[in-house]
């Protein structure tokens, strides 16, 4: 019965894609931010945006949207509409204070993130744009199990391009191809930084290993590209702003369009390959 | 008996916290390390992080596997002189790529684990490093660690 309501409250999500990463603090919230705002600058598509890191949740700063609450109504809990087609739902709207820690279990987690899905009215929506928190426990485990009810598009991986990320991130993708969800593609963050004074390029963290692009290529995996540093992009995450909508010409921002359209390319073609198939 | 005998020898325990993933962590806890061996003390770091362990691979034992004694666990010994005691997930992984899916009922069994089971001997600092968040692999570790000389916690950050 359970199954019977996700199932009905995701029915009129056409695609969902989970941007996860086995190492913390590579840009997966900046990026699931950015990969909704890029969505959402077509007028006529539907975005959601839902944060299901329950201990570390950046997106309501990320998005502007810090202080906000969620409402309640007869068909459930009303998500926080940064535009009138992008809507956010995290659990940092339920806190009363931004500092709160929320210290919990697994299995609470677990009930909230269930609850997101269930309660939520997102409507209807072209793309949903899951943000995870870093590693491969509860929260992934859950939001797969849960979304399993509708169909994953796939994962899109974020990493930076040292071996200590490789290296969680070689996991990560081991934990998609055991729960059997496709992965959309890597992309390597942080990746050289050009100074804006004398336009010399530095490696900030070097791919000692040979960086994202070599690991896709050993793993078979598709790599998405390279966005570089910016410090531009830090202040617009702390200030609530779109990055690409602040910064149009960085070369970071051309990085990010240009990965955004390839994963719109795989969904529309993974949505026909579908309807051939059906 | 055995489970507060392992500790017993560790004179102070040491946290190394953050809300946030990515911010030095365990590149902290491995310098803190390093630098409390270089002024002669007797030093061990247990790596919690069972998702991501990095530990191992920052002190090149990332292909070290580790025993067991009548105490418990034999730790890896590390560093210049192999004189730094080292528990890490990341020595009982088949593969390094492996992922840990776990749920946190099994995390927390393996973090109890680890604190009471490893024989660490005789230490001046034990600094244990953890994952990111707030959740169940730092409830499990701050419980199995209170009844023991658990001194503090160091909280890393990055400016933004």
């Amino acid at each position: 019965a359970e199954a019977a309501e996700l199932r009905a409250r995701l029915r009129a999500v056409r695609h969902t894609v989970l941007v996860l990463s086995g190492k913390g603090g590579v840009g997966k919230s900046t990026f699931s931010a950015l990969l909704a705002h890029g969505l959402a600058a077509d007028e006529t598509k539907q975005v959601a945006l839902l944060d299901i890191d329950i201990c570390g949740p950046s997106i309501p700063k990320i998005m502007g949207l810090e202080g906000e609450q969620v409402h309640q109504s007869g068909s459930g809990w009303s998500p926080v509409y940064v535009e009138e087609n992008l809507g956010v739902m995290s659990v940092g709207f339920l806190l009363s204070s931004p500092d709160d820690a929320v210290i919990w279990r697994g299995p609470k987690k677990n009930g909230l993130i269930k609850q997101f899905l269930r309660d939520v009215d997102w409507g209807e929506v072209d793309y949903l744009i899951v943000d995870t928190p870093p590693g491969t426990s509860d929260e992934h485990l859950s939001i797969v199990q849960y979304l399993s009810a509708t169909r994953i598009d796939g994962a899109v991986i974020v990493t930076t391009p040292q071996e200590v990320s490789l290296q969680d991130v070689r996991k990560e993708i081991n934990f998609c191809r055991k729960v059997k969800l496709p992965i959309i593609g890597v992309v390597e963050n942080m990746s050289g930084f050009v100074c804006p004074k004398c336009k010399n390029e530095s490696q900030i963290f070097p791919p000692t290993t040979g960086g994202a692009e070599k690991m896709c290529q050993n793993l078979s995996v598709s790599f998405l590209g390279k966005v570089p540093l910016d410090p531009q992009i830090g202040k617009s995450c702390d200030s609530g702003q779109s990055f690409l909508a602040e910064a149009p010409e960085s070369p970071a921002t051309l990085s990010y369009r240009s990965i955004i359209q390839r994963i719109q390319e795989y969904c529309e073609q993974h949505h026909l390959q579908e309807e051939k198939i059906m | 008996l055995a489970e507060r005998a392992n500790l017993a020898g560790v004179r102070h325990i040491v946290l190394v916290l953050s809300g946030k993933g990515g911010v030095g962590k365990s590149t902290l806890s491995t310098e803190l390390a390093l630098a409390l061996r270089h002024a002669g003390k007797r030093v061990g770091i247990l790596d919690v992080d069972l998702c991501g362990p990095s530990i191992p691979r920052m002190l090149r034992v990332q292909d070290s596997a580790v025993h067991q004694c009548d105490s418990g666990w034999v730790p890896v010994f590390v560093g210049q002189d192999k004189a730094i005691a080292l528990m890490s997930i990341g020595f009982l992984l088949e593969q390094p790529d492996d992922a840990v899916v776990w749920r946190g009922p099994k995390k927390n069994a393996l973090i109890k684990q680890f604190v009471t089971d490893v024989a660490w001997g005789e230490l001046d600092f034990l600094i244990v490093d953890t994952p990111p968040g707030t959740s169940d692999e730092h409830i499990s570790t701050v419980e199995a660690l209170r009844p023991h000389q658990l001194l503090g916690a160091v909280l890393v950050t990055t400016p933004q």
